[in-house]
């Protein structure tokens, strides 16, 4: 079977795109699947550093596409500790004009007749420019990534509709650092509050995480860590991708308080969002 | 037990509900791409072509667009004074 390409996209900058690439990727592959990665922030590139890859790259995207390089199976890092998990890593030294989004598309069309791949994860870059539309060429579906912060959703409602225009019509949307404390404190938007404003499906939740500053300072995805409680979101969110109903987070956390237990028994609880 | 209680005293205190309505609003406009010049551009052509048919107050037109069930509508609300006779008159039976 041909794999199935996504885009990792917010609109905003800094909302954890690359992060969440990185680690769905290595959850899939964890889960057995062929997972490449691809990073297509020509100029500004960040993936092969969150995944440790840094000092691996001897060929990059624009290699391929230009030919420089004629091997497509030359210019993808294999991961030291993922034997599934393949990068293929952006230029450093071009800009994002180097490439065309038809480019584009014919590699993600070589990528997929190779064969080897279950799923391909395209890291988009921030805005909605060239390097945007360069990201969603030749997918297949969209992942939007927000945080639970008025910005960051706006910019997300805004790449939805540019989804729509180039005939990407189910984007699911993973909502990055969320915060259950200040959600129980009514400063944060919750999920329900979150798809309610953008009505889209939702994909997964992930918990705000200190973790995640120290595994990038490793290079290391937190999904290698154990005991992590975004690793296991990231985990569940690669699941449902393949298929599976799982349980949201953080819901299943928050249901163990006292409080929590007593509103179910009560049917004062609000239900989960449908389809998750 | 007691944070519980001081977290439900404080429900509907915290920043979210701020956040949320002013993003819907965002939104409205994001959406719909009017420009609340645009807007006021639209209310007052409206005025002039009301006017022609009832006395209506500039200042009475309001017009806003609303979100509801994930469509925006343009909602006006036009006190009517009174009709104009002379009009009438010359609308063919």
């Amino acid at each position: 079977m041909a794999g199935k390409a996504f885009v990792v996209t917010s609109g905003k900058g800094g909302v954890g795109k690359t992060t969440v690439t990185a680690n769905l990727g290595t959850a899939l592959a964890l889960q057995g699947k062929q997972v490449c990665v691809i990073d297509s922030d020509i100029g500004l590139r960040n993936l092969d550093v969150v995944m440790g890859l840094e000092n691996r790259i001897v060929y990059d995207l624009v290699d391929i596409i230009e030919g420089t390089c004629t091997r497509l199976k030359q210019a993808l890092i294999k991961h030291k500790k993922a034997d599934k998990l393949f990068l293929l890593p952006a230029s450093q030294t071009r800009n994002k004009e180097s490439i065309s989004p038809d480019q584009m598309k014919d590699l993600m069309a070589k990528l997929k007749d190779e064969g080897q791949f279950d799923y391909i994860l395209v890291d988009s870059p921030a805005g909605i420019e060239r390097g945007f539309k360069n990201a969603i060429a030749g997918v297949d579906d969209a992942i939007i990534v927000t945080t639970p912060e008025v910005s960051a959703i706006r910019d997300a409602d805004r790449i939805i509709g540019l989804l729509q225009a180039a005939e990407i019509y189910e984007p699911r949307l993973i909502i990055n650092r969320l915060s259950l404390e200040m959600v129980r404190n009514d400063d944060m938007m919750d999920q329900y509050d979150i798809i309610d404003i953008l009505a889209i499906d939702l994909l997964g939740i992930v918990p705000e995480d200190e973790g995640i500053i120290r595994s990038t300072n490793r290079g290391i995805p937190i999904v290698f860590t154990e005991d992590s409680k975004s690793a296991e979101a990231f985990k569940r969110i690669a699941r449902r991708i393949e298929g599976e109903k799982v349980p949201m987070w953080p819901m299943s956390e928050a249901n163990r308080g006292l409080m929590a237990r007593l509103k179910r028994l009560f049917g004062l609880d609000r239900k989960e969002p449908e389809r998750v | 037990m007691f944070e519980s209680l001081s977290r439900w005293l404080r429900r509907g205190k915290g920043s979210k509900n701020v956040g949320k309505s002013r993003l819907q609003l965002i939104l409205i406009n994001d959406r719909t791409g009017v420009s609340p010049e645009i807007l006021d551009a639209l209310r007052e052509d409206m005025f002039q072509i009301i006017s022609k048919y009832f006395v209506v107050k500039e200042d009475d037109v309001e017009m806003s667009l609303e979100k509801e069930e994930g469509s925006v509508a343009l909602v006006a609300n036009i006190p009517v004074l009174s009709m104009k006779r002379q009009q009438r008159q010359t609308i063919p039976s």
